[in-house]
């Protein structure tokens, strides 16, 4: 692959740390075994590295060890969370609370309960992406059940208010949810502190490998049950069969560890590294929104609409960095992206827009080399565009009549 | 997304970029799309008799938009307004071998077109019809 180039797509998806792929090397080849196996040193040792990376992930949020269990990833743990939960609770009321800027995992999910009779309310947001808290507690019914908020949104960044969410979850008596995803060893997180009841994590997203994930549920105040959605051999207290991912979990583990111990140090590096890449590009461009909130933010995360260029054209001009677009044109669906709609960003901004995920690997250089492209190539296109023109001709956009197709 | 050779060449190396004066009575110019659906196609052409002469463009638009709109200034330069006006999308699909998800830019292309002959015509119409927006 090209190996030059600058990835810069860290909400996608990150490179696992050496560090971690160390960790996790020894579990392939050497200690293999079932750590349900009960009977012999093989199955101990893996047995203990489970639990020590249980330790380690329970630790980073706040909780104790028997309240985490492992999964895929994300996806599974918020289906778990939201189904298991429905099912479970389904005598004691049949509605539902999610945000309209949840990943699709969880409002398929949502979807999913829909079509089996349940009702679900999606909240909107305000144009940093926040939830209506009032909408949010207007929405709550004696038959709610569950509240399903996002702590950090992987488009534009956006990190939720989770203190005042759990604090109206636990006042009305429903269960708090969240999907930490792109949360969690990037920000500190608190079980406790919030009133979170269930959070679901993966590792990818925090230099650890793919296809690994955990599920925080609360074992007090109140004790949370679900129904497993994966039946099997019984793993995970018979929330989660399927053999465990040995070598998946160390690495997680050791991905947590280390986002958690190098946190603060990141967190101000990857801010000034976010804020020189906006001053700089500020000077270079004229006509460039930020989407989202520049304080309730995630460091490494910028979401910006460069008008009158779109996206996936700009995209094809940046060879040589690896970042996403918000526009239709760069899905197979064509369909805009429904975070953008959310936030309020016109349909013809959200076309423009770019996704740039700087982290742990990134270098001020890389930084500055990024916005030299930018800069480059959103004047070539502009020069190319014939919106540009009219604006520069002194055209209002929103008074042309479009055909539109 | 994985680009044709064409596709690219042309995104990379756009023929005919620019811009008419739009009140030449010999330029035609086809405005189509919309910003909100993330493309909008100028193209002018500059027609002396029944002929296209010249043609430039101006596309806001994924790299397959831009490129279909490249090609065309290409293509229509030489023809006649009946040969230009008889062009169909699906030469510009063969041409740049687009895929089915990007079927609609060569739609875009095609349309723009016909929107500038549209265009050129009504103008030489308001000419010979009207003498005062001849002298205007
Ligand atoms: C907010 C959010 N939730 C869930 C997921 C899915 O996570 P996973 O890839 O671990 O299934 C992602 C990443 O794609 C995400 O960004
Ligand atoms: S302009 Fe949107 S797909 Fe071509």
């Amino acid at each position: 692959m090209q190996h030059d180039m600058i990835y810069m797509d860290n909400n996608a998806t990150t490179r696992t740390d050496p560090r971690v792929v160390e960790a996790m090397l020894p579990w392939f080849t050497e200690k293999y075994g079932n750590a349900h196996s009960r009977n012999h040193a093989f199955g101990w040792e893996a047995e203990e590295a489970v639990e020590t990376a249980r330790a380690s992930v329970a630790k980073a949020i706040g909780a104790e060890a028997r309240e985490i269990i492992f999964t895929s990833g994300a996806t599974e743990s918020n289906n778990l969370a939201i189904k298991g939960v429905a099912e479970f609770l389904a005598d004691k009321g049949n509605h539902l609370i999610t945000s309209t800027i949840e990943h699709k995992c969880v409002s398929d999910s949502m979807k999913a309960l829909e079509r089996s009779g349940r009702q679900v309310t999606f909240i909107g947001v305000d144009r940093e992406g926040r939830i209506d808290l009032a909408a949010l507690e207007a929405a709550i019914t004696d038959k709610t059940i569950l509240i399903s908020i996002m702590a950090a949104n992987n488009e534009i960044g956006t990190v939720q208010d989770l203190a005042a969410i759990g604090k109206l979850c636990k006042s009305r008596g429903v269960l708090f949810h969240t999907d930490a995803a792109q949360l969690v060893g990037k920000q500190p997180i608190d079980v406790e502190a919030l009133g979170i009841d269930l959070l679901s994590m993966s590792a990818h997203k925090i230099y650890g490998p793919k296809g690994v994930g955990a599920l925080y549920i609360r074992r007090a105040k109140p004790r949370v049950r679900l129904v497993a959605q994966i039946d099997g051999g019984g793993q995970e207290r018979g929330l989660r069969s399927g053999t465990l991912n040995v070598t998946g979990i160390v690495g997680f583990g050791k991905a947590l560890e280390i986002a958690v111990a190098e946190m603060p140090n990141e967190r101000a590096r990857l801010r000034s590294l976010r804020d020189r890449f906006l001053t700089r590009i500020r000077e270079r461009l004229d006509h460039i929104h930020l989407n989202g909130s520049l304080e309730n933010r995630i460091e490494g995360n910028l979401n910006i609409s460069f008008a009158f260029v779109e996206g996936e054209s700009l995209l094809m001009s940046l060879k040589e960095v690896a970042v996403s677009s918000g526009s239709a044109c760069t899905s197979s669906t064509l369909e805009p992206s429904h975070v953008m709609r959310a936030i309020g960003v016109g349909e013809e901004l959200a076309h423009t827009s770019i996704r740039f995920g700087i982290g742990r690997f990134n270098t001020e250089a890389e930084v500055d080399r990024v916005v030299d492209m930018l800069a480059d190539k959103v004047s070539r296109l502009r020069e190319m565009s014939p919106l540009y023109e009219m604006v520069k001709d002194g055209v209002d956009l929103q008074s042309v009549k479009w055909s539109p197709h | 997304m994985p680009y044709s050779d064409k596709v690219v060449d042309h995104f990379e190396n756009p023929r005919n970029v620019g811009s008419f004066a739009k009140d030449d009575t010999d330029v035609g110019t086809g405005i189509v799309g919309a910003p909100e659906c993330g493309d909008v196609m100028k193209l002018q052409l500059k027609i002396v008799g029944d002929r296209i002469v010249d043609a430039k463009f101006k596309t806001f638009g994924c790299g397959s938009a831009i490129a279909s709109s490249s090609y065309v200034t290409e293509l229509v330069k030489g023809k006649t307004l009946a040969e230009a006006q008889d062009i169909k999308n699906v030469q510009i699909v063969e041409e740049l071998a687009l895929p089915p998800v990007k079927i609609h830019c060569s739609v875009l292309a095609e349309d723009a077109i016909k929107a500038a002959i549209a265009d050129y015509r009504k103008r030489q119409d308001a000419e010979v019809g009207d003498p005062a927006a001849a002298r205007s």
